[in-house]
């Protein structure tokens, strides 16, 4: 029997229905990396404050493509595959580093940190006999340079050449929601690492999903930092590429959340030292949570005073490797950074509320193990529509908006 | 230079730590600390570098006992438990007082599957101190993790 092309398996036109082999097959996974991330996508890659002298360098990756962000001998900031031009060996193996060269451990070749090839080992050979023949050029192989672009200091990389410019890419909202942040010089205060047993989408579906947060996190509910009966909308740019959910502490209202109906809630439930939740406003518009999904893998938070970047590295259909920067700004006063990473408590894989999204993912990918072709996942809330709702978050509007983007470029229809 | 009582004490406390979340008798496990005691969780590649984020910040015991509340009435996972393995104790006296130890650990988490990994290794950085009832106990207690990833979820303190 032939095998159901994957571009037949949406059951609708409308992304209210996401069928949950999009998680689990093969040879999806090895579709998206051709037609996602080394699609007409902008990647988040790093801060440019964590490459900020001649010399700096990190390494990261677009989808599987290892990726190095580095600063040339002249400040400019360039960004390259990790692969040697020789056998194709990682150059650089460190997380981050300073070095007047990438120097391939294989069989040495060197590079400068714009990519240019400086050296090859016995290029001319041994007295004459061996090395390279005459016709070898050095500047026809220099590390492969991608598409790199920075909007407020965040460093976006492309594999395409044919990708919008990433101001149009991003959406005016978008655009402005990270001015609204990056507003000032920021450092950064630490990472986590975390590695999770689900699809790379299943994370950034949950990063999008107002409905669930506020139900799953009972941290928020109990403790009023988010309800879904606050004020807060759903934003939506690039025809739902882009989103970012936001909520407005002051405004919660009593009502709604039934203890008897949600465990989200919990009456009897108190801190013993309730200074963890001491927080300060920091932005004149009052949101106190704002969490942006870039697609397809950047996150952008903000909870209360805590901010952060967040990236997602897929590493096969079942597991994903998520990457958080931490950070304040420079001029935070002692109190201020104190908060933050106080507040750190409710953020990474060990906090009071992101923790539960490190395994929700797991549970779905389990849950539809073994899937039949055809079932698939429900998105009806609020409709079917991709459009910004500013009075409500009992929307999943966001989250068929990632799918939107997805289908776009994976050219997958329901026909 | 440490007596043999006093080094018999520390290795005590230390054991203690072990009973208290790997029997999971996890409402204990503050009373290991000082009122006003700090426990911090962070990986070698934050403490290298120098950046202070950390994966868990108790500063005092209700934090720490916030931490036993989440886990049991708040946060949502998998059941799981932990073995530790401590190994290569040392221990110098402070000149104003005190204790600062050294120790490995290794953590096997055993979920209740009855799947094993080696969930986390590192070492424990401890400044113990004589408590007001003469019970030694951490005044600070830094966990410090060799590997930068966490698998998953960390909800019970290491």
């Amino acid at each position: 029997m032939s095998r159901e092309k994957p571009d037949q398996c949406w059951p609708g036109a409308d992304n209210t229905r996401i069928p949950y082999r999009l998680i689990h097959d093969d040879e999806i996974y090895r579709q998206e990396q051709r037609l996602i991330f080394q699609g007409p996508t902008w990647h988040y890659l790093a801060l440019a404050v964590e490459v900020p002298d001649p010399g700096s360098y990190l390494t990261t990756f677009i989808g599987e493509t290892p990726i190095i962000v580095s600063r040339d001998d002249k400040g400019e900031l360039h960004g390259l595959i990790n692969r040697c031009q020789h056998k194709g060996a990682l150059v650089a193996v460190e997380s981050c580093g300073r070095a007047s060269t990438l120097r391939c451990l294989y069989h040495g070749w060197s590079y400068h940190l714009n990519g240019d090839l400086r050296m090859v080992p016995f290029e001319k050979g041994i007295e004459g006999k061996g090395g390279m023949p005459a016709g070898f050029v050095k500047a026809e192989h220099g590390l492969t340079r991608i598409r790199l672009d920075v909007y407020q200091g965040l460093v976006f990389g492309s594999l395409s050449n044919d990708v919008e410019a990433l101001e149009t890419y991003l959406g005016p909202d978008m655009c402005a929601h990270i001015t609204r942040v990056f507003h000032k010089p920021v450092v950064v205060l630490g990472y986590y690492h975390q590695v999770m047993h689900s699809n790379w989408k299943l994370y950034m579906e949950n990063a999008r999903d107002s409905y669930h947060a506020t139900i799953l996190h009972a941290f928020y509910a109990t403790f009023k930092l988010n309800r879904l009966t606050m004020g807060g909308g759903l934003v939506v740019n690039h025809d739902g590429w882009n989103t970012m959910n936001y909520s407005i502490g002051a405004s919660v209202q009593d009502g709604h959340y039934d203890p008897q109906e949600l465990r989200a809630v919990m009456a009897d439930v108190g801190l013993a030292d309730p200074s963890l939740l001491n927080h300060r406003q920091e932005f004149a518009d009052g949101i106190t949570i704002a969490i942006q999904s870039i697609f397809p893998t950047c996150v952008h938070q903000q909870i209360y005073n805590t901010l952060a970047m967040r990236q997602v590295v897929p590493q096969g259909p079942d597991q994903a490797e998520l990457h958080w920067t931490f950070f304040g700004y420079a001029d935070d006063d002692a109190e201020l950074r104190q908060l933050r990473l106080q507040q750190a408590n409710l953020i990474g894989p060990a906090g009071y509320v992101s923790m539960e999204d490190g395994v929700i993912g797991e549970y779905v990918q389990r849950g539809t193990a073994g899937e039949s072709a055809g079932s698939s996942a429900l998105l009806q809330m609020g409709g079917s529509a991709i459009e910004t709702v500013k009075d409500s978050r009992a929307n999943e509007t966001t989250v068929r908006g990632f799918w939107q983007g997805y289908r776009t470029l994976m050219g997958q229809r329901s026909d | 230079m440490i007596d043999s009582e006093t080094h018999r004490r520390i290795q005590h406390l230390h054991n203690r730590y072990v009973r208290v979340i790997d029997d999971d008798q996890l409402e204990q496990w503050p009373q290991l600390f000082t009122a006003g005691g700090n426990y911090q969780v962070t990986t070698r590649e934050n403490h290298e570098r120098g950046f202070p984020l950390a994966l868990m910040s108790c500063k005092g015991r209700g934090m720490m006992l916030d931490r036993i509340t989440g886990l049991r009435k708040i946060n949502v996972y998998e059941p799981h438990r932990y073995s530790h393995q401590i190994s290569a104790l040392e221990i110098s006296a402070q000149p104003a007082g005190g204790f600062r130890c050294i120790s490995n650990f290794l953590v096997v988490r055993i979920m209740h599957t009855g799947a094993s990994m080696l969930f986390a290794s590192g070492i424990y950085l401890d400044v113990v101190v004589q408590d007001e009832d003469g019970t030694l106990r951490f005044a600070e207690r830094t966990v410090i993790t060799d590997s930068r990833q966490t698998d998953t979820l960390l909800v019970i303190p290491l």
